[in-house]
């Protein structure tokens, strides 16, 4: 990669490298438990589309809502869910951030603005619309971010939420990672337009692709969307290009896909192009970045002892929370 | 802000109204007291008013930002509704038509219903759902059903389910400010008939808790167990029978979830017969429910085993005579009643 005049400062270059580097660590170490039989759960790999979630992670409050999907490990990290709570929860302890009741397709953590995360392709997006609602009766500029795959474009839930997201000039940005396979077929097979932005038209809202393995590009079209959500402009169909590294979930042969273009898309890691273009233009030192990822390795080793070491949740959580009084 | 429990008897002096006016009301005063409190939903706003008119005014009095027409859209409408019932709203969305629940059952049963409960109790989804619903009007099988038994075999959903303006009006309050999400059934047939279906509607803000049924007449022989429109037909043959020297006592459950189960067992304790009543269809109703738990409950007391009358197990028909035998009618009832008699 070149140098890129159009670089966001050193900081932000660093957090977002940063975010990455939590993202692509924490799914290595769950790969490497998961492979060697010392945890069991469903997985669904964010492998290869860690820069779509720092690119917005970083531009992001505090207060900011983001809604995700199953694979939504990525996302989590990004907006800033605590790791150990995350591990926690993933492995359906009383101290994750659900109390082991939500698991990995369900984290939640308002805390953090991860409002929800669903089980369901599509179900976030209208939901979405409720938390940017909220948003504009309260006059605040708080900015809704809704991620979702490309299988998710093909869904109803997609067509009435973004209609409606543009009819009442919602601040939310629709973030459509496009890894280009909807579970296990390809997007070509599934799909009539080439461009998932393209399908903005429709609804009459900005639509843009990016690929997103590029985090300056990424960075500069994620800032744009959420600048115009904040500012009460409405929302925007942000299409960011990548690619899924382990298929659909954790297991899977992956026969389906074209083992030359994974391999393409492996040898391209977006990770590790970042962290090389970090050091060849001099925005960070080998130590600087070395630093990062030790800091982000120390703190899932301590994440993972404390989810390993946590309580599983008292049998009588079993009937909690089902209703706003205890159960009977 | 009070909790009453109203009855027939102590609202004798108020104001006679439709059910529909009653939650007109219900929705003005929900809307007076908390500024978080929104509608949203098709043809709600003026100058419309709702396709029945229930909402009229209401737009005009609190603006279009917070009685929102949307498009024909349920899975946005609910969706909407959840998202702004997570980040503090307390939103009531109209689903035009229960049939229509079928459209949005992905965010109804898996989001509103799930959240509270995957979350771990972090995010309430404080939302109602109001639907009207219903055979008797000749709008045929899409426009006229009743699904109740869906959201009740969902956990995490409340289901209310009144029988008159009174109850329509409290338990509408009870549920827009209750922190869970509420599905708040209204049969249209009831929406303006004062004649039939009318009765005195308390004024401000009187709220009915849920779980508490009302025994709406006393009776010794056989207990008729009903929620909704049916109730009065329930009454109705309660009233005939009465002639024969037969004594029915007619429950009204009025929410469903949660059910006042123990004031079912009293009076079944009692008559040790016990026959129950919906308009939704018969197989796996609310009633194949219920009579499981007055079996688990009381069946050494019975004298009967209890009998249910339902809605034919078929789609709504069309034509006038087929949909009056959808229906469950007061001769059905009867005869369920002597059943139970021998």
């Amino acid at each position: 990669m070149s140098e890129r005049p159009d670089a966001p400062d050193r900081d932000t270059l660093l957090a977002m490298f940063e975010i990455q580097s939590r993202i692509k660590l924490c799914d290595e170490r769950f790969r490497s438990l998961l492979t060697s039989g010392q945890i069991q759960l469903i997985y669904y790999s964010p492998r290869g589309q860690e820069c779509i979630s720092a690119g917005w992670g970083v531009h992001l409050r505090p207060d900011d809502y983001v809604v995700t999907i199953y694979r939504g490990l990525h996302d989590h990290l990004a907006k800033g869910v605590p790791l150990r709570e995350l591990w926690a929860e993933f492995l359906g302890r009383a101290t994750g951030t659900c109390k082991g009741k939500g698991g990995p397709m369900h984290i939640t953590h308002p805390a953090s603005g991860l409002m929800v995360t669903t089980g369901i392709v599509g179900s976030g997006i209208p939901i979405a619309n409720g938390f940017g609602l909220a948003a504009q009766l309260d006059g605040t500029d708080q900015v809704t971010v809704v991620n979702f795959g490309d299988g998710a474009s093909n869904i109803g839930a997609f067509h009435e939420g973004l209609n409606m997201a543009a009819v009442w000039k919602l601040p939310v940005v629709f973030v459509c990672q496009n890894n280009l396979y909807g579970e296990h077929t390809p997007m070509k097979m599934s799909t009539g337009v080439d461009f998932i932005s393209e399908r903005a038209a429709a609804y009459g809202m900005p639509g843009v692709t990016v690929n997103g393995n590029d985090p300056v590009a990424t960075w500069h079209v994620m800032g744009e969307a959420i600048a115009r959500a904040r500012a009460g402009e409405g929302p925007t169909l942000v299409e960011a290009r990548t690619y899924r590294f382990y298929g659909h979930l954790m297991g899977d042969a992956m026969e389906y896909m074209d083992k030359d273009e994974r391999k393409a898309a492996m040898a391209a890691d977006p990770v590790v192009l970042y962290r090389q273009w970090l050091l060849e233009h001099g925005h960070a030192t080998e130590d600087q970045l070395g630093e990062i990822e030790e800091t982000v390795t120390a703190a899932i080793d301590d994440a993972v002892e404390f989810a390993m070491n946590s309580p599983f949740p008292d049998e009588a959580e079993l009937y909690t929370d089902v209703y706003a009084e205890a159960p009977q | 802000m009070s909790i009453t429990d109203t009855t027939p008897d102590t609202a004798a002096d108020h104001p006679v109204l439709p059910m529909a006016s009653a939650i007109n009301q219900a929705l003005d005063i929900a809307m007076g007291l908390d500024p978080k409190v929104f509608l949203l939903g098709e043809d709600i706003a003026e100058p419309s008013g709702g396709v029945y008119k229930v909402t009229m005014g209401l737009s005009t009095k609190y603006g279009t930002d917070r009685v929102r027409k949307t498009a024909i859209s349920e899975t946005a409408i609910i969706g909407a509704a959840v998202g702004s019932a997570i980040a503090g709203y307390r939103p009531v969305a109209e689903i035009m038509m229960m049939d229509f629940l079928a459209v949005c059952l992905d965010q109804v049963t898996n989001h509103a219903g799930k959240i509270r409960y995957m979350s771990g109790g972090q995010t309430p989804v404080p939302m109602v759902i109001r639907t009207s619903a219903g055979a008797g009007r000749g709008f045929g099988a899409q426009h006229s059903e009743l699904l109740e038994a869906w959201m009740i075999h969902t956990p995490g959903i409340k289901v209310a389910f009144p029988s008159t303006p009174a109850d329509a009006k409290g338990l509408l309050l009870t549920a827009i400010f209750d922190d869970d999400p509420v599905l708040f059934i209204e049969q249209m047939m009831m929406y303006w008939d004062v004649k039939r279906y009318g009765g005195p509607v308390p004024p401000g803000d009187v709220r009915i808790p849920f779980g508490v049924a009302d025994v709406k007449r006393e009776g010794t022989d056989v207990t008729l167990v009903s929620y909704g429109r049916q109730v009065h037909d329930c009454l109705a043959t309660a009233t005939k029978l009465a002639e024969e020297g037969i004594s029915c006592e007619v429950v009204d459950l009025r929410t469903l979830v949660p059910c006042d189960e123990a004031a079912v067992f009293a009076s079944v304790h009692k008559t040790k017969r016990a026959v129950i009543v919906h308009e939704a269809v018969q197989r796996c109703g609310f009633g194949a429910e219920l009579s499981s738990r007055i079996h688990e409950e009381l069946f050494s007391e019975l004298a009967a085993p209890v009998q249910r009358v339902g809605g034919a197990n078929t789609p709504v028909p069309y034509a006038s005579n087929l949909e009056s035998d959808f229906l469950p009618q007061v001769h059905d009832i009867e005869a369920a009643v002597r059943r139970t008699l021998g």
